[in-house]
């Protein structure tokens, strides 16, 4: 009841924000750039906070939605709504199947970041030799701005869209908190065994994660598509998203429910302060995210979240 | 007479060179309390792993309530009411207690506050109920065994499998596990415990098995079992039986 208030409190202040407080492009843009940043965070944090299976390639799924996005409409002429939901579908189908994969054969730490990563790369080197994809060139979605196209006129169409997407991401980890699902999930989480040994069955709850995730991580990348109307390999499955949707949930807290809300707040206004004092240096944000990870990873290895924790205990 | 609840043939396993189980044969009868003793590095854990599918024998087979499960996973035993728990106790440390236990009970209540409130009678049963909201890392030794202990009773098994739930309690606090072992197998479970605290195998186990470099070499109770010769060397040295006599006639 709590966690329904709060997430309903929330969806509040962003709706107010955009279509009452904020006048100006560059701040609806700013709303935008931080939900979207916050659903990939959100997105990681069902498996990588709750389940513990830290992936570096969530790119992986990302590419997989813009491009199913962008694929739906193109070649097939898909209505660009039943494209999202396409492009949902596609990426929790990927997670499924890198999921049977790699839980199958047990793979776990390391050695499954280590695979997310390179699923990622071979998806990339795949996009850029295909004409599906559109190689290197990649897919350009034409202009048709309409609601029933999933193209607005103002950002306030794509943060409303967005917003939506982060409620979800939020309610489902908030169900993560109170169910047995969830319950299961920090079980093999914090001792495989142990859980093995009172009747948790590990791949399934792995597998259900990893599926969750990756559906929302492809929402993000089909939306990405509608506001930028343009995908190419490197956006897709480079490593910016992937380390984007993890350094934001580790920043705020892993695990939690506000946690990657806080980190994608924080590190998307960082981004954006450096970008304008250093004017367009390719790549500082990345840098940014580096050295702000080692400070948290350093001093506060739970979090902003965990940090807001202590405070509230005291 | 009934069907055994659990019986083992010959069951083998090596590791490389090292034959850690070597054709044991066993049956345990439901409503049995029993322990399974031996020295160090007898294989103990390792035939422990072997009954409850952590591990698949080289050779041999486990038979639960008359099935065949050799090799079949952990999590489907535990479904099918056989629990183990580990000696070196395995918290999820990031959870409270109340919520550690409720990971176990949630293998047959579904809902969330159902289990939650299951988690606090089987607490109760271990004598944690008054720390429940406890992070389960905060928790001395004493209170992982138990926290180990409510964590497989909550799955309502048939049989236990315990892993030194003694080992690394202090004299009372051995006492005090005592009765909450003997509670357990009162309420119907089929209890076969690994212990090195002889005190707790003397007052608790109706039969005992000794196992010693992979074989079981004694069986019955414990009075048995510690007049026996070859448990008698197995611990102490070859000799050591005819020179106890020796020295005692």
């Amino acid at each position: 009841m709590k966690d329904v208030l709060a997430i309903a409190s929330f969806a509040l202040v962003v709706a107010a924000l955009t279509w009452g407080l904020i006048d100006s492009g560059v701040g609806l843009t700013f709303v935008m750039m931080a939900l979207y940043a916050t659903l990939l965070a959100q997105a990681w944090n069902i498996l990588g906070g709750f389940g513990g299976q830290m992936s570096f390639g969530h790119a992986v799924f990302f590419g997989t939605g813009a491009y199913a996005q962008a694929a739906a409409q193109l070649h097939w002429g898909l209505n660009a709504w039943l494209a999202l939901g396409l492009a949902v579908g596609a990426a929790a189908t990927v997670g499924l199947f890198i999921g049977a994969l790699s839980f199958r054969y047990g793979l776990k730490g390391s050695y499954f970041a280590l695979v997310t990563l390179a699923f990622a790369e071979v998806f990339r080197i795949g996009a850029l030799s295909v004409d599906f994809t559109g190689g290197g060139v990649g897919l350009m979605l034409p202009l048709a701005e309409s609601a029933a196209n999933l193209q607005f006129a103002s950002r306030k169409g794509y943060i409303g869209l967005l917003l939506g997407f982060v409620v979800a991401a939020l309610a489902v980890t908030a169900w993560l908190r109170r169910s047995r699902f969830g319950a299961r999930l920090q079980a093999v989480r914090d001792n495989e065994d142990a859980a093995r040994a009172i009747g948790v069955d590990p791949l399934r709850t792995k597998l259900g994660a990893i599926v969750l995730s990756g559906g929302f991580t492809g929402a993000a990348g089909a939306v990405y598509v509608q506001v930028f109307q343009y995908i190419d390999p490197g956006i897709a499955f480079g490593a910016h998203v992937s380390v984007e949707a993890l350094v934001a949930a580790i920043v705020g807290g892993m695990g939690t429910l506000w946690g990657p809300v806080l980190g994608a707040l924080v590190l998307h206004t960082l981004s954006d302060l450096t970008r304008n004092l250093f004017g367009a240096l390719p790549g500082i944000s990345l840098v940014i995210y580096g050295v702000v990870l080692i400070l948290i990873v350093m001093f506060l290895p739970r979090g902003i979240a965990g940090l807001a924790a202590r405070w509230t205990r005291r | 007479m009934t069907a055994p609840l659990l019986a083992l043939r010959g069951l083998s396993i090596a590791f490389g060179g090292l034959r850690a189980v070597q054709g044991v044969s066993l049956d345990l009868r439901a409503g049995t309390l029993a322990a399974l003793i031996g020295p160090n590095g007898a294989g103990k854990t390792t035939l422990f792993a072997l009954m409850s599918g952590f591990l698949r024998p080289d050779s041999g087979t486990v038979h639960f309530d008359g099935r065949d499960i050799t090799g079949r996973a952990p999590h489907l035993n535990a479904r099918a009411g056989m629990t183990r728990t580990f000696q070196i106790v395995q918290p999820f440390a990031q959870q409270t207690v109340r919520e550690n236990i409720a990971v176990g009970a949630h293998l047959r209540i579904a809902g969330r506050a159902a289990a939650l409130a299951a988690a606090e009678q089987v607490a109760a049963q271990v004598g944690l109920d008054t720390r429940l909201d406890q992070p389960a890392a905060d928790l001395t030794v004493a209170g992982r065994k138990r926290l180990e202990l409510a964590r497989a009773l909550a799955t309502r098994p048939r049989l236990l499998l315990l892993d030194e739930v003694l080992a690394g309690l202090n004299p009372q606090e051995v006492a005090e596990m005592i009765p909450v072992v003997r509670a357990i197998a009162a309420g119907g479970v089929t209890v076969l415990m690994i212990e090195h605290v002889m005190q707790a195998v003397m007052h608790l186990a109706e039969h005992v098995w000794v196992l010693a470099q992979g074989e079981l070499i004694a069986q019955g109770s414990p009075a048995e079992v510690t007049s026996d010769d070859r448990v008698i060397e197995a611990y102490l040295g070859h000799g050591t039986a005819a020179r106890l006599k020796a020295a005692a006639a």
